[in-house]
């Protein structure tokens, strides 16, 4: 077998080492210094930076009336982002942690979601709301959550998962820039990882698939947090003499079904790997997209991995068990190869 | 101005308002009532899809409200709105244009009686999620200010709005940053089927006042006294002193919606005879203006043939309309 390859995203000029972190914070401020319509409003999102620190600094440069400290009301910051969007600005809001997207769930599914199509077109809500996802952090069953399938089921509603630091920024430059609502889910546990950012105007258009690795004997697609896992994954496999492919969709809404299909069309194989709950999870979605796209290239029956349908767990030996590893992926290739093999 | 809870009696209307203004208002409390009667009768005769919650005997408040606001402000509606959409300025033939569900209606029929939205007017939709608007007109207050104009928005919901927390959400955000929005609670007593006190605890404006918001009780059978309350409430926001509170004590003269026709179970044909006896926006604002000589029987009966007439023709033309072509389905799911 042949050795896989990276694809490299063409590299615009100034590429420079980034966090995750720093990188949605270089996105937004590009963002507020560009278009005096664009502000952040959240919990802790001013001199705080937030707990993850993600804001630190913006309110030095852009001041409170431009990055506004928030009650703990993520209903009422959220619908007032609603308002606020369909009369002009271009509000950024920020839920600490995914979880609480339970409560702003009115504001988005009936309000931000449905205004431009209910008006016949004559309102737009061209808002963002930026949120986390990821567990293995430590911190428990409401503070773990990956509940982008959620959004996703809406339409109306776009939904980013960014996987690097480069995604983070140019997917979210392209959020802000949306006439449409769209819901960024974060992991919160890559905030830290570092990746090459371009510098300057980076914007990468949102329903638009990457190949993250290039390999001939699987497809993996997974998302988010699940990139590296599958990135991972294929290093062990490597090792073995399976090629591995991963293609990350970047995006759940919209899906670039076309760049999927085509990655299971040349390999034969896929698993879809997510870290939201796997039961009517995106997961679900992505095979189901790969079955009706690719079933007459498949030789064997596309696996599904999403988080365990558990509440997750604070201690880390059960924690540990809930979400797909390089290693369950992996086992699971192997296995896909062996039965295909067979077959 | 100093913020707590007022309450003004009868008759306290606190502004004078002119014979012009009188006339004005007394039309369009009426054209709102021909409306809706003429709704619930397409709906009677099966020739409307869907149902439709009527704002007969509530008409003064969404007039004497407008009436206090420039063209350019904003409204939020509710399930109950066609009074607030026409009082901001819509046209009565789009309106029944999308109630039937037509091309030429102001969603393009995709939002029917419950989700009318026209920008041009100010009017940024009504929301059939109760209390679901009050976070859209508190961020079109914030954008107002953020953008430098002068613009105010009020938020229209009923009293069965008080049972939900994201009032108190935004009505907190809108006091700590002194938005420009009024929000006006038409208390018509009843939360669907449940009289409200069977639901709210303690004092309406109590709780409006608490978060420090200028908070006011007000006749709403009482087109001046709404128009009053209004006008200080507007001139508060629009001078950066923040938002307002306005109850308004009201009473629908239907039921919850169109089909709603036994209510016995829940209030009696004697309190409603005796709102529509005695408390009848229009006959109390005719009664006034006939005892003031700013019009006399005649002229209030030609008002009301001319806007039945009225009425009549955009109806007409509204069945004849054309519905959305199929294409439209999956247009404007996205911008």
């Amino acid at each position: 077998m042949s050795m896989p390859s990276r694809v490299a995203t063409p590299a615009p000029a100034g590429l420079r080492e980034l966090s995750f972190a720093q990188a949605v914070n270089e996105a937004l401020a590009e963002e507020l210094r560009r278009d005096p319509s664009v502000f952040i409003i959240g919990e802790d999102v001013g001199e705080a930076g937030t707990p993850f620190k993600v804001l630190s600094g913006l309110i030095e440069e852009f001041g409170p009336d431009r990055v506004i400290d928030s009650p703990i009301s993520e209903a009422g910051i959220t619908g007032l982002a609603v308002g606020a969007a369909m009369t002009g600005m271009r509000p950024v809001v920020d839920i600490m942690f995914g979880d609480f997207m339970t409560l702003v769930m009115d504001q988005l599914v009936n309000q931000a979601a449905k205004v431009h199509y209910m008006s016949g077109g004559k309102l737009n809500v061209p808002m963002v709301v930026r949120t986390t996802l990821g567990a293995t952090r430590r911190s428990a069953a409401q503070h773990s959550q990956s509940l982008h399938a959620w959004f996703s089921h809406v339409p109306g509603l776009k939904v980013a998962l960014p996987a690097s630091p480069q995604d983070a920024k140019g997917l979210l430059k392209a959020a802000i820039r949306d006439d449409s609502p769209v819901v960024v889910f974060e992991d919160k546990m890559m905030y830290q990882s570092k990746g090459p950012v371009p510098e300057g105007d980076f914007l990468i258009p949102l329903g638009a698939a990457e190949v993250k690795r290039a390999g001939r004997d699987v497809t993996i697609v997974a998302t988010s947090s699940m990139v590296h896992v599958a990135l991972s994954a294929a290093d062990l496999l490597e090792g073995e003499g399976i090629s591995a492919e991963v293609v990350d969709p970047r995006t759940a809404v919209p899906l670039d079904r076309a760049t999927l299909v085509e990655s299971v069309q040349k390999t034969g194989r896929a698993i879809v790997v997510d870290e939201g709950y796997e039961r009517y999870g995106v997961t679900a979605e992505l095979a189901s997209v790969i079955g009706e796209g690719a079933f007459y290239h498949l030789d064997a029956p596309v696996r599904r991995l999403g988080a365990m349908d558990v509440p997750i767990p604070f201690s880390p030996v059960l924690e540990d068990l809930t979400v797909p590893t390089p290693e369950s992926v992996a086992a699971a290739a192997r296995e896909l190869c062996r039965e295909a093999a067979k077959g | 101005m100093a913020t707590g809870a007022r309450r003004r009696g009868d008759g306290q209307v606190g502004v004078e308002v002119s014979p012009e203004l009188a006339r004005q208002m007394y039309e369009q409390m009426l054209r709102i009532r021909r409306f809706d009667l003429h709704v619930n009768q397409l709906y009677l005769s099966a020739k409307m899809p869907g149902l439709a919650h009527l704002y007969v005997g509530q008409e003064a408040v969404a007039v004497g409200v407008c009436s206090a606001l420039r063209r350019d402000d904003y409204i939020t509606s509710t399930h109950r709105g066609h009074g607030h959409c026409l009082a901001k300025g819509a046209q009565i033939r789009r309106m029944f244009a999308e109630l039937l569900g037509k091309e030429e209606g102001y969603c393009r029929g995709k939002g029917g009686s419950m989700h009318i939205a026209d920008p041009e007017s100010g009017n940024l939709g009504a929301n059939a999620i109760v209390a679901g608007s009050t976070g859209i007109a508190t961020g079109a207050a914030l954008s107002a200010k953020m953008r430098g104009t002068d613009r105010i928005a009020v938020c229209f919901f009923g009293e069965g709005a008080l049972g939900q927390g994201v009032l108190y959400e935004v009505m907190n955000m809108a006091s700590l940053w002194k938005l420009p929005v009024v929000y006006v609670c038409e208390n018509n007593l009843y939360n669907e089927y449940t009289h409200y006190s069977e639901t709210t605890a303690g004092s309406v404006i109590d709780r409006a006042s608490a978060l420090g918001l200028a908070a006011e009780s007000v006749d709403g059978q009482d087109v001046r006294a709404i128009y009053g309350a209004a006008l200080r409430a507007v001139e508060r926001a629009r001078g950066g002193d923040g938002p307002s509170f306005l109850e308004s004590l009201t009473y629908r003269f239907f039921g919850h919606h169109v089909g709603d026709v036994d209510r016995s179970y829940y209030r009696s044909k004697e309190e409603e005879e005796d709102w529509k006896t005695n408390r009848d926006p229009v006959r109390i604002m005719a009664d006034w203006m006939i005892e003031r000589a700013i019009a006399d029987r005649e002229t209030l009966d030609r008002i009301e043939q001319h806007v039945e007439a009225e009425v009549a023709s955009a109806e007409e033309w509204a069945l004849g309309a054309p519905y959305p072509d199929p294409s439209e389905v999956d247009q404007d799911v996205y911008a």
